[in-house]
């Protein structure tokens, strides 16, 4: 996007958000908006996986570990550094207190981003299904890391982090997270990531430093997701259950259902995954087992996902779609 | 001294039960190149197939508990699973087989989820307790070292199961188009070799082995649940790779190396760290050997 | 600057107990079109696996200007002014031609990864310069009708040709390209031959090709050299590859 477009869009999104926001926390019932800010959460995450692995091609299994670094660095700082940096101005709440957030949650982003670092390391060495059960341990060994560590609460959970997190913060972050990622995809980096997922060796072939660029995906996604943790540490009560395995299993299945490689298409997976079940509440098992069986049929029938690789994009709503050059015999 | 032995003989038992289930990994691994993530909640099945064939029996009110009836419910609840193994393949499995291998892993996944919440379902999510199909003993061996005849049974058990399946893949003309399968599926079925069937057979074998990995466990620690497989399954999958996936005698090793380093955690520095020490293993074998201790490495032609 | 551009010095390569290569001496003066021939399996295709760094040799120095690359990662070698195409075409399938050819634009993008991301104007100003020059090479491919057509969706020497395009795109100062010509009719091959001196003229390149049917070798080629079980067994002219008894035996039963 061109930079005053860009601007101006920027700004008229955070309105809109606010607005959202405003209007939603009073018209809204609890539960709704509940639902709506878990949402955003999980779009961020499914997002930031899906630049692992959708575009580039890897295959991660350990999302939830950097979700549980950035959530509990993001925690840890809000409760231990901010009250030391602001005293008591940041439990007043104002704009003090949301600079202090917005900085909790780029602290979150940034350790995160680090664990992404270490964990994309062994890409180097390792592909395939070997690079995704050291993912797997990852996300494990973090988890009983943080349980082992006092000063986070360990295995009772980290108390008395402010909730701070709201629907616009998560929409906001959503949207960065959204336009950031679409914007790489449109240069040259993001190509590069494309061109590892379709063939490693031609794009080295072309001078693609391959490494380099997993390892980048790998520090980017891993950025998102520890802002999405940051996000959810400041939302609700904080415990390492709600990062195991599981929840990365779930994440991946967000971005499968969506479509591997389109963004509006992990959009659409992770508000599908994370509204349907909350809005048709069946009993738990009953649910889980009707989910599972729905999720078999649809790698049969439809593997590719609900989008595929295609993108959905609101201009194509209103014009016809850009008609391609068909190629003549 | 003796608490290294005695966390070295537990070690051992519980790596048991870790090689016969990443035995069924590797096995399908081996053929179909598929993460199978719900090999684990197969032997959550075998453990619960087990207690009702032993209920069944009326092990623990009616019947003595006797080494004849204990074979009857291992056997029961390996053919009970090797019964399901089959028929997930067939229906979940193979109409994914031509399709990418991450939608043959969500596939798995999907079965994986199924089992387990069929099984809250069918059997109620709180713990069972096994019924004691064979009455527990201790016994002292050499250097203070204590162990129960369940430990002593898992162990046996495991190694008659471990060698009776060397000999069917090494000997048997099914092993050996097993083999053949695994190492080129296209060219085994040009050379006449029944690939279907001889997956579902691979199916088959790899549940009956985690079937029987859920009764010993039953044996050794009689609450049973349904989610019971997770963690297993995914160690047990670890150990696989740590092994050198697609290797027999990898996933022994492998399972066995995992299960004496998780004592030895929880002997020496604390059970609080056990369930990650598996990953810090594995994460350091590959860095220094990529496909794991017996995994060969291959360059991929260009 | 004198002295070859390629030069391979006692080149070897091994595939567990199997010598692919052995003792390969050769080299290659700039701007000439040199020939790799040999019959099947002989080790032409795992040379240029060694030149581009996806395979390491077991012995011996690969110079490029004189300075060695072996060794080094293919991105690297890239870099430095090697480029090639593959026996199995390796074209990004489900991408269309149009970002295959950005794709090899890479070596010569500069902007940072947040200008990237942040969509600044000197990221949109790359981008654009970007497109142009792929148009521009697609255009001279005769490709133009396919920018935005899925790879895999091409004829296959369409296919061939999008391929050898992508290359230029990474402005090499060498040119490997393997079995060009593999699976065209003799009327494809001829034009495809004649692309490749058009090609090699117009860029100023050095082109090294391997061709498993000597025919085709014969008319374009200006120097030859010929492997066998990979060994090098004959070097020189067509005319002098011709007539070399060992090149013939080595081709007995393999050619009409
Ligand atoms: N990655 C590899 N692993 C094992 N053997 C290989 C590999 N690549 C090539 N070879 C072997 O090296 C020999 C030469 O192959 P290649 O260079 O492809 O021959 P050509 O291109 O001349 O037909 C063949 O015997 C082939 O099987
Ligand atoms: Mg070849």
């Amino acid at each position: 996007m061109s930079g005053a477009r860009g601007v101006i869009g920027t700004v008229a999104a955070i309105a809109v958000v606010w607005a959202i926001d405003w209007a939603g926390s009073r018209i809204l019932n609890p539960y709704i908006y509940r639902v709506l800010v878990l949402c955003s959460i999980n779009v961020i995450l499914a997002l930031s996986l899906n630049l692992v692995n959708g575009i580039t091609g890897q295959f991660s299994i350990g999302h939830a570990g950097f979700m549980a670094v950035g959530a509990y660095a993001s925690a840890a700082y809000t409760v231990y550094a901010v009250p030391l940096m602001l005293g008591a101005e940041a439990s007043k709440g104002g704009w003090v207190a949301a600079a202090a957030f917005l900085l909790a949650i780029l602290v979150g982003g940034l350790v995160s981003a680090v664990a992404g670092f270490l964990v994309g390391l062994p890409s180097m060495r390792l592909r395939g299904d070997y690079l995704a059960i050291v993912t797997l341990g990852f996300g494990e060994i973090i988890r009983v890391a943080i349980l082992n560590i006092d000063a986070v609460g360990g295995a009772r959970g980290f108390a008395g982090v402010p909730q701070r997190t709201n629907l616009a913060w998560v929409l906001g972050g959503a949207w960065v997270t959204f336009v950031l990622i679409r914007n790489l995809m449109r240069s040259y980096h993001g190509r590069a990531l494309l061109a590892i997922r379709e063939d490693e060796i031609a794009a080295e072939a072309l001078g693609v430093p391959t490494t380099r660029y997993k390892i980048t995906a790998f520090v980017i996604g891993a950025f998102f997701a520890g802002m999405a943790g940051a996000l959810f540490s400041h939302y609700t009560y904080l415990h390492t259950n709600s990062f195991t395995f599981m929840k990365s299993i779930e994440v991946i299945i967000m971005v499968v259902l969506g479509g591997m490689g389109s963004l509006t298409g992990s959009i659409l997976g992770a508000t599908l995954l994370t509204a349907l079940p909350e809005l048709l509440r069946f009993a738990s098992s009953e649910r889980l087992i009707i989910y599972s069986l729905l999720l078999i049929l649809l790698m049969i029938a439809r593997p590719q996902g609900i989008l595929g690789r295609r993108e959905v994009s609101f201009r194509s709503w209103f014009s016809r779609r850009r008609s391609r050059p068909t190629p003549a015999t | 001294m003796q608490e290294f032995l005695q966390q070295l003989a537990n070690g051992v038992a519980w790596g048991s039960i870790y090689a016969l289930i990443a035995l069924g990994y590797t096995m399908v691994y081996g053929i179909l190149r598929l993460i199978n993530f719900a090999h684990g909640d197969i032997y959550m099945v075998g453990a619960f197939a087990a207690y009702f064939l032993a209920r069944a029996m009326g092990v623990g009110t009616v019947v003595e508990a006797s080494p004849l009836v204990a074979a009857a419910v291992l056997l029961g609840s390996m053919v009970i699973c090797a019964a399901l193994g089959v028929l997930i393949e067939l229906f979940a499995y193979r109409p994914v087989r031509r399709s990418s291998r991450i939608t043959a892993l969500i596939t798995a996944i999907g079965v994986s989820l199924f089992l387990e919440n069929a099984g809250i379902r069918i059997f109620g999510a709180d713990p069972k307790f096994f019924p004691q199909v064979i009455a527990p003993r201790t016994i002292a061996l050499a250097g203070g070292v204590m162990v129960t005849n369940h430990q002593i049974m898992v162990v046996v058990v495991s190694v008659l199961l471990m060698v009776a399946l060397t000999l069917f893949i090494q000997k048997t003309r099914t092993g050996k188009a097993m083999r053949a399968v695994a190492f080129n599926r296209d060219a085994a079925s040009l050379m006449g070799i029944p690939v279907d069937r001889i997956i579902t057979i691979t199916f088959a074998i790899g549940s009956a082995l985690a079937a029987a990995a859920g009764f010993l466990v039953g044996l050794t620690n009689p609450k049973i649940e349904p989610l019971m497989g997770i963690m297993p399954g995914v160690k047990a999958f670890v150990a696989a790779v740590l092994g050198g996936i697609g290797s027999i005698p990898g996933a022994v090793i492998g399972g066995l190396v995992m299960g004496i380093s998780e004592y030895m955690v929880v002997g020496y520095i604390s059970s609080t760290y056990r369930d990650a020490i598996a990953f810090v293993i594995l994460i350091i074998v590959l860095l220094i050997k990529p496909t794991g201790l017996l995994g060969r490495n291959v360059t991929e032609k260009v | 600057m004198s002295g070859p551009l390629l030069s391979l010095r006692r080149l070897g390569v091994t595939f567990g107990g199997l010598k692919a290569v052995s003792n390969l001496d050769y080299d290659l003066p700039r701007g000439m079109l040199g020939g790799l021939i040999g019959p099947n399996g002989a080790g032409k295709t795992t040379v240029f696996n060694v030149i581009t760094g996806v395979y390491r040799p077991a012995e011996g120095s690969i110079l490029l200007e004189g300075k060695p690359i072996q060794g080094r990662p293919t991105n690297v070698i890239a870099r430095r002014g090697v480029a090639r195409t593959f026996q199995n075409p390796r074209l990004f399938s489900d991408l269309s031609c149009l970002d295959n050819v950005r794709i090899a634009c890479h070596l010569h993008c500069g902007t940072g990864l947040a200008d990237s991301m942040f969509g600044t104007p000197r990221s949109a100003r790359e981008e654009r310069d970007i497109v142009i020059r792929s148009e521009e090479l697609l255009g001279s491919f005769g490709l133009t009708k396919y920018r935005d057509s899925e790879a895999r969706s091409l004829p296959y020497g369409e296919q061939r040709r999008l391929e050898i395009a992508r290359t230029l795109a990474t402005e090499p100062k060498l040119l490997l390209l393997d079995e060009p010509a593999a699976g065209m009719n003799p009327q494809e091959t001829e034009a495809l031959m004649r692309l490749v001196r058009e090609v090699r003229d117009r860029f100023g390149l050095t082109v090294l090709l391997i061709e498993h049917d000597m025919k085709v070798v014969m008319g374009i080629c200006e120097r030859i050299a010929v492997l066998d079980y990979g060994v090098k067994i004959a070097e020189g002219t067509p005319e002098e590859i011709r007539r070399d008894p060992k090149v013939i035996e080595a081709y007995l039963g393999e050619e009409p």
